[in-house]
C-alpha cells in the first residue's frame, strides 16, 4: 500500500494540473454522475414497467396518453426537458419561501426528475416492443392452464419479456450515462463539471476532457461487460445448441 | 407571426441555425459512414482497425464531452498545426474553429461512427450473386458500387439511417452549451429574462416535433423508392 502510495505521489509530481485537489473535483464528479444515472434508471424502470403495460392496452383512454407521454419526451431533446423542468421549478412565484426550497434550489433534483422522465419514457417502449415479441404459443398455452390475465403477465409475459429487452436496454443505460454529461449545463458538479472546472482553472483543454473522456470511456465499457453477462446467464436457453 | 413577447423572429433564425447544423452534421455523417462502413468491409488489416477504434472511442464517449474537446481544444490544436506549418513552410493560413464549425463537426464526427455501423450491416445484406452478376457483366467496380450495391444497400440501411438522423436531430440541442445560438439557446436567453420557461421551450419542443414528423414522412417516401420490386413480396408475406 504504502509503496502503491508512493510510486501514485511520484506519478503526480511534476504534474501541475492533476493534484490531489483537482482528482477530488473529478472523483466528486464521478460520484454525482453515478448517483444521478443510478437513481433515474432505477425509478424510470419502475415507472416503465405498468406504464409499457398500459401502452399495449386495448383500452384507447389507457393507451392514448401513455403514447403521447413516450413521444413527446423521445422526440424532444433532453436538454429542453431539463431546462423546462429546472426553470419551471426555480422560477414559480413565491417558491422560493416555501419548504421545498431546501430541496429545489439543488439542480440535483429537477436534473434528477427530468431524467427519470426521459429514461421511463425510452424503457417504456423497449419493453412495449419485448411484451408485443411474446411467441403466441407461450400466451396460448397460459391460456389453456387457466391463468388469470394477471397471473399470464406475472409469470409468462414479463419474465420473457425482459430477458428480450435486455439488449436493448443495456444501449439505454449506456445512452443515460452519455447524456448526463449535460447536468453539467445546470450548475451540477458531475464529471463532465469538474471537467469544466479544470480546465476552465488551468486553460488545460486536452488534460481536462480527455481525462474525463477515459472515464466515461471505462464507465461505458463496464456497463458492457455487465450487460453482456447478464445476457449470457439469461438468455442462455435461447443459443444455438452448437452455437 | 406569434410574437413571444418580441422573441419570436429570433427564434425562428434559431431554428434555421438548428436546422443547419443538423443537415450539415447529417453529410459529414453519412459521408464519414459510407468511409468507416468500407474500411471494416475491407480486406485490409489496419483500416479494419482505424475503423473498429474510431467507432468504439466514440460510441464509448459522451456527446457533449467530444464537443467541448474540440471546441476548446480544436483551436489551441489547429493553431499549433498552422505555426508549425508557418515556420517550416513559411505557408500563412488561419483557421478559426468557431461554435458552428465545433458543432457541426462534433456531431458529424459521432453519428459518423453510427451510420458507419448501419452501413456495414447493409452492405453485408446484399446478395453477393448481385454483384458477381454485375462483375460478370463487366461492369467496372465503380459502376457496380453505384447501379448494383448502392441502391440495393440503401434498402437495408434506410431504417437505421431514419432512426440516426432523429437521434442526431435531438444531439443539435447541445452546441447552444458551445454558445452557438440555435433555437434552444435562445429559448434559453429568453426563460433567463423573462422568468416564463414554459413560454418558449415549450414552441421549441413542438418545432423539434414537427422536424421529426416531416422527416419520418421523408423517409417514408424514400424508404417505398428503394423498396420498389420488394413492395409486393413484403405484401403478400404479412
Amino acid at each position: 500500500m504504502e509503496q502503491l502510495n508512493a510510486w501514485f505521489t511520484e506519478l503526480l509530481s511534476g504534474n501541475a494540473i492533476f493534484t490531489a485537489n483537482t482528482l477530488g473535483y473529478y472523483l466528486d464528479g464521478l460520484g454525482s454522475t453515478v448517483r444521478l444515472v443510478f437513481l433515474s434508471l432505477i425509478i424510470g424502470l419502475v415507472l416503465a414497467v405498468p406504464l409499457a403495460i398500459a401502452r399495449g392496452s386495448r383500452r384507447k383512454w389507457i393507451k392514448w396518453p401513455v403514447f403521447l407521454y413516450t413521444y413527446v419526451f423521445r422526440g424532444t431533446p433532453l436538454l429542453i426537458q431539463l431546462y423546462l423542468i429546472y426553470y419551471g421549478v426555480v422560477f414559480i412565484e413565491g417558491i422560493q419561501d416555501t419548504f421545498l426550497w431546501a430541496i429545489l434550489k439543488d439542480a440535483f433534483y429537477p436534473a434528477l426528475i427530468a431524467f427519470t422522465l426521459n429514461t421511463a419514457a425510452y424503457t417504456t417502449e423497449i419493453f412495449h416492443g419485448a411484451i408485443k415479441a411474446t411467441p403466441r404459443g407461450e400466451i396460448e398455452a397460459a391460456r389453456a392452464y387457466g391463468m388469470s390475465r394477471a397471473l399470464m403477465m406475472r409469470r409468462i409475459i414479463m419474465p420473457s419479456a425482459f430477458r428480450r429487452a435486455l439488449p436493448a436496454y443495456g444501449n439505454e443505460v449506456i445512452f443515460m450515462l452519455h447524456a448526463s454529461a449535460i447536468a453539467s449545463v445546470v450548475t451540477i458538479m458531475d464529471l463532465t463539471g469538474a471537467a469544466r472546472f479544470v480546465y476552465a482553472r488551468f486553460y488545460a483543454p486536452f488534460d481536462a476532457f480527455l481525462f474525463v473522456a477515459a472515464i466515461y470511456l471505462c464507465l461505458t465499457f463496464a456497463i458492457l461487460y455487465l450487460f453482456r453477462y447478464l445476457e449470457k446467464k439469461l438468455l442462455a436457453h435461447l443459443k444455438p445448441i452448437n452455437g | 407571426m406569434i410574437d413571444l413577447q418580441g422573441y419570436g423572429p429570433r427564434l425562428l433564425e434559431g431554428a434555421l441555425v438548428t436546422l443547419e447544423v443538423a443537415v450539415l452534421s447529417l453529410l459529414l455523417a453519412l459521408i464519414l459512414g459510407l468511409l468507416t462502413a468500407s474500411a471494416k468491409l475491407s480486406r485490409h488489416w489496419l483500416f479494419h482497425r482505424i475503423a473498429t477504434l474510431y467507432t468504439t472511442l466514440i460510441r464509448g464517449v459522451p456527446d457533449l464531452v467530444l464537443m467541448m474537446l474540440l471546441f476548446f481544444g480544436g483551436q489551441i490544436g489547429v493553431n499549433m498545426i498552422t505555426d508549425w506549418l508557418y515556420y517550416e513552410f513559411d505557408v500563412d493560413i488561419f483557421i478559426n474553429i468557431n461554435e458552428f464549425i465545433a458543432g457541426v463537426v462534433t456531431i458529424g464526427f459521432i453519428f459518423g461512427a453510427y451510420m458507419g455501423e448501419t452501413f456495414r450491416g447493409a452492405f453485408l445484406a446484399v446478395d453477393s450473386g448481385q454483384l458477381e452478376a454485375g462483375r460478370a457483366y463487366g461492369m467496372s467496380n465503380r459502376l457496380i458500387f453505384r447501379r448494383i450495391q448502392f441502391p440495393q444497400m440503401m434498402r437495408h440501411a434506410l431504417p437505421g439511417l431514419g432512426n440516426n438522423w432523429m437521434v442526431l436531430l435531438k444531439t443539435t440541442a447541445l452546441v447552444s452549451v458551445i454558445g452557438l445560438s440555435d433555437m434552444v439557446r435562445i429559448a434559453a436567453e429568453a426563460t433567463k429574462a423573462t422568468h416564463e420557461p414554459f413560454l418558449f421551450m415549450i414552441p421549441v419542443a413542438v418545432v423539434y416535433l414537427l422536424i421529426a414528423s416531416v422527416s419520418e414522412w421523408i423517409v417514408a417516401r424514400l424508404q417505398k423508392h428503394y423498396n420498389v420490386g420488394f413492395g409486393e413480396a413484403d405484401e403478400w408475406n404479412n
